[in-house]
C-alpha cells in the first residue's frame, strides 16, 4: 500500500513538473512576442510603413526594407517553388525505392542541415562573384531559394505521401496516363498541404539574414529597386543594422522595435494562415 | 498520333522532373566545390600581404620565420635573433613608417627614387635588420635576402590560438578559440534545451490530452518560425542587460546569453523530434507495462523512454546542429571576443558569427577572405558529421 502511494506521488510530482515546463515554453513565446509587440506596436503608423528612413535611420519609416524583403521573397519563391514541387513529385511518384532515391533524399536532408551562413558564403562565391550578378536581388533571391528548397520538397513530399494509392490506381484503371493522374488526381488533393508548405517557407525566407548579408542586403538605400540587379534593404538586416551598427543606436531603438514587430507580424500571419489552411482542408477532406 | 505525342510529352515532363530533383544534390556538390576552391588557397600560402616581403641582412642565419614569431617580433616580445636560433644581434625593425628616423627627405628624393639604394646601405650597416617592404622599394641588386615565411598549414590553422586576421604585418589565423567558442555556446544551449525540450515532449506525447496538444503544437511551430535576428534583438535588449545586472559583469554580452537564446531556438527541434520518437513506442508495450501494475510514470521511464532512446539522441544531436550553425542571434548577444572560453560569463566568438562579421570587410581573394571560407569548410564539416550521425541513428532504428 505504502509503495503504491509512493508511486502515485512520484507520478504526480513528475507530471506536474512536465506541465510546468510546458507552461514555461509557452511562456517564453508569449514573453518574446508580447515584449516586442508592446514596444513595437506604438511605433507603427502609416508613415513608418510608407516612408523612407530619415536622419541617420532614427526617424522616418522602413518602406525600402519592406519592399526589399517582398522582392526577395517573391524572387526566391519564383525559383524555389516550382523546382521544389517538381522534384518532390519526381521523388515520390516516379522513383522506386532504390539507391538513387536514397541518395537524393539524403542530399535534401544535408542541404536542410547546412547553416544559413554557409549559404551566404556559397551565394557570394557563385552568384555574386563567379556569375557576376553582383550584390543584387537576383543573387539574394537565388541564395534564399536554395535555402528554402529542402523545406518545400519535404512538405510537398509529405503531402503526396498522404494520398492513398488506390486513388492513383483508380485513375490508371480508367486509362489515364501517369502525368494525367498527377495533374488531375494527385496534385488537386495535395494542393492545400503544398500551399501550407509554401506559406511556411515564405515566412522562413522573409526572416533570414545570414544568406543575404553578402549577396544583396544594403545598409541604407533611400530608394526603391528598379531591376533585379539592384541592391535592396531587407527587414531582418535592417533590424540588425539598427541594433548593432546604426549611426545612433539609442535613438534608433524605437525604429528597431517597429521593424522587429513588422517581422514578427509577418511570421505570425504566415503561421496562422498555414494553420487555418491545414485545418480547413483536413476537415473538408474528412467530410468527403 | 495523338497518343504518340502524349507519350513524348510525358517523357519530356519526366525529364523536367528529373532535372529539378537534381538541383538539391547539385547544390550540395557546388557548395562543397566553392567552399574548398575559395578556402583551400589559405593553406600553403605565405602569411603576408601580396607584394610585400621581409628582408634580412646576408649575415643573418635564420632560415625561416613563422607568422607567430613575426607577431612576437613586432610586439617586441622577441628582440634578439638569438631567440630564433640566429646570431646574437638585436632585431632592428624597419618599415616604411620608419623612413624619417633614418633618412632625410633630400636623401630619399622627391619620389623616393633613392629609397632602394638607401635601403641597401641600411641593410649593409645593420646586421640585425628586419625590413618589411613593398616590392617596389626593394632594390634590384639586393644586398640582403628575402627571408621565407612558414606557410600556413592545416594544423596551424586548426590549433592556432590567435585569430587576428587583419593585423599587419603578421596576420594570425588560429581558429581554435572560434571552434571552442562555437562548441562552448552550443554545449550550453543543449544543456538548457534538452531537459526543457524533453520534458515538453514527454508532456505532449504521454500526459497532455488532445486539446492541450492542439495548443502546444502551434506554439512550438511559432517558436521555430521567429527569425533568428529577432531572437538576437530580444536577447540584446532584454537578456543581455539582465545578465549584466544579475552577475554584476562589465558587459552582459556573454556565452551565457548566447546559450540561453540558442537553447530557446533549439527547443522546437528537440521537442518535435523527440515527441515523434516517443510516439513510435508500440502501444502493446505500454499496455503490457500498465497491466503489470506499473504507473504511467513508471511506464514512461522504464518503457517509453528506453524505447525512444535513439530518437531522443537524434533530437539532441539535431539541436546541437541548429545551435552550431546559428549566426545572427549569436553574433548579436555573445560579444564576439576571440578568446578561448573558460566560463559562461565571458564573451565568446563563434565560427558563424566570425564569418558574418568579417566577410564584408575582407578583400576578395585575399588571405582573410580565404580564411573565412576555410572557416566555412569547418562549419560545413561539423554539420555534415551531425547530419550523417542522425541518419545513421535513423537507419539503425528502422532496421
Amino acid at each position: 500500500m505504502m509503495s503504491f502511494i509512493n508511486k502515485r506521488i512520484k507520478q504526480k510530482v513528475a507530471f506536474s513538473f512536465f506541465s510546468l515546463v510546458s507552461v514555461l515554453v509557452v511562456g517564453i513565446l508569449f514573453i518574446i512576442l508580447g515584449f516586442i509587440s508592446i514596444r513595437g506596436a506604438s511605433v507603427i503608423n502609416w508613415e513608418f510603413l510608407t516612408a523612407m528612413p530619415d536622419e541617420g535611420m532614427t526617424k522616418g519609416g522602413i518602406l525600402p526594407a519592406i519592399v526589399g524583403t517582398l522582392c526577395l521573397v517573391a524572387g526566391s519563391m519564383i525559383f524555389a517553388f516550382p523546382v521544389g514541387v517538381l522534384s518532390a513529385i519526381y521523388l515520390n511518384e516516379y522513383l522506386k525505392e532504390n539507391w538513387v532515391k536514397k541518395f537524393m533524399r539524403s542530399m535534401t536532408n544535408n542541404l536542410a542541415g547546412i547553416p544559413s551562413i554557409v549559404f551566404g558564403l556559397f551565394g557570394m562565391a557563385l552568384f555574386v562573384n563567379k556569375l557576376k550578378f553582383g550584390d543584387s536581388i537576383l543573387a539574394g533571391s537565388l541564395t534564399l531559394g536554395l535555402l528554402a528548397l529542402p523545406v518545400i520538397i519535404r512538405t510537398t513530399e509529405e503531402a503526396l505521401k498522404s494520398i492513398p494509392d488506390h486513388l492513383r490506381i483508380g485513375s490508371y484503371a480508367l486509362g489515364a496516363t501517369k502525368l494525367q493522374t498527377i495533374r488531375r488526381v494527385v496534385l488537386p488533393i495535395a494542393a492545400p498541404n503544398i500551399t501550407t508548405g509554401l506559406i511556411l517557407s515564405i515566412s522562413r525566407v522573409s526572416g533570414e539574414t545570414a544568406p543575404i548579408l553578402f549577396t544583396v542586403a544594403a545598409y541604407f538605400i533611400p530608394k526603391l529597386p528598379h531591376s533585379i540587379f539592384d541592391q535592396v534593404m531587407a527587414l531582418p538586416y535592417h533590424l540588425y543594422v539598427l541594433t548593432t551598427s546604426g549611426t545612433n543606436i539609442e535613438a534608433s531603438k524605437p525604429m528597431a522595435y517597429g521593424t522587429a514587430f513588422v517581422l514578427i507580424l509577418f511570421v505570425l500571419i504566415a503561421n496562422l494562415m498555414a494553420n487555418a489552411f491545414r485545418r480547413h482542408f483536413s476537415k473538408k477532406n474528412k467530410m468527403n | 498520333m495523338k497518343r504518340k505525342r502524349l507519350k513524348i510529352f510525358e517523357k519530356v515532363f519526366e525529364g523536367v522532373l528529373f532535372s529539378s530533383s537534381t538541383v538539391t544534390s547539385l547544390t550540395v556538390l557546388f557548395i562543397i566545390i566553392f567552399l574548398f576552391s575559395e578556402g583551400i588557397g589559405l593553406f600553403n600560402s605565405t602569411p603576408v600581404e601580396k607584394k610585400y616581403k621581409f628582408i634580412v641582412s646576408n649575415d643573418n642565419t635564420v632560415k625561416e620565420l613563422s607568422s607567430k614569431q613575426l607577431k612576437d617580433i613586432f610586439n617586441y616580445d622577441i628582440t634578439n635573433w638569438q631567440q630564433l636560433g640566429g646570431k646574437n644581434d638585436s632585431i632592428i625593425l624597419f618599415t616604411i613608417n620608419d623612413l624619417s628616423t633614418y633618412f632625410t627627405d633630400e636623401e630619399l628624393g622627391a619620389n623616393f627614387e633613392n629609397l632602394p639604394s638607401k635601403i641597401n646601405e641600411l641593410i649593409k650597416q645593420q646586421p640585425g635588420i628586419l625590413a618589411y617592404l613593398s616590392d617596389k622599394y626593394i632594390p634590384a641588386k639586393l644586398e640582403g635576402h628575402v627571408i621565407p615565411l612558414t606557410k600556413i598549414s592545416v594544423t596551424d590553422f586548426v590549433s592556432g590560438t590567435e585569430w587576428y586576421p587583419t593585423s599587419e604585418p603578421a596576420p594570425q589565423f588560429g581558429v581554435l578559440p572560434l571552434i571552442l567558442g562555437t562548441l562552448w555556446v552550443s554545449f550550453g544551449a543543449i544543456l538548457i534545451a534538452l531537459p526543457l525540450g524533453l520534458a515538453t515532449a514527454i508532456f505532449m506525447a504521454e500526459v497532455a490530452g488532445q486539446r492541450l496538444r492542439n495548443i502546444l503544437k502551434p506554439v512550438i511551430e511559432l517558436l521555430a518560425g521567429i527569425p533568428s535576428v529577432v531572437y538576437g534583438f530580444f536577447g540584446l535588449v532584454v537578456l543581455v542587460p539582465l545578465i549584466q545586472q544579475l552577475f554584476d559583469l562589465p558587459v552582459g554580452e556573454t556565452a551565457l546569453a548566447g546559450s540561453i537564446i540558442l537553447g530557446i531556438m533549439a527547443l522546437p527541434t528537440i521537442i518535435t523530434v523527440s515527441e515523434d520518437a516517443l510516439r513510435t513506442t508500440p502501444i502493446s508495450l505500454k499496455e503490457a507495462s500498465l497491466a503489470l501494475g506499473a504507473t504511467r510514470w513508471q511506464t514512461i521511464t522504464k518503457v517509453t523512454i528506453p524505447y525512444a532512446r535513439s530518437g531522443i539522441t537524434a533530437a539532441s544531436i539535431l539541436g546541437i546542429g541548429r545551435a552550431v550553425g546559428e549566426t545572427m542571434a549569436v553574433l548579436m548577444v555573445t560579444g564576439n571576443a576571440g578568446v578561448i572560453p573558460h566560463t559562461f560569463l565571458e564573451p565568446v566568438r563563434t565560427i558563424p558569427a566570425t564569418i558574418a562579421a568579417e566577410l564584408g570587410e575582407a578583400s576578395y581573394g585575399g588571405l582573410h577572405f580565404k580564411a573565412l571560407f576555410a572557416l566555412g569548410i569547418i562549419l560545413f564539416l561539423i554539420t555534415l558529421i551531425i547530419n550523417t550521425s542522425v541518419e545513421l541513428i535513423k537507419t539503425r532504428r528502422s532496421s
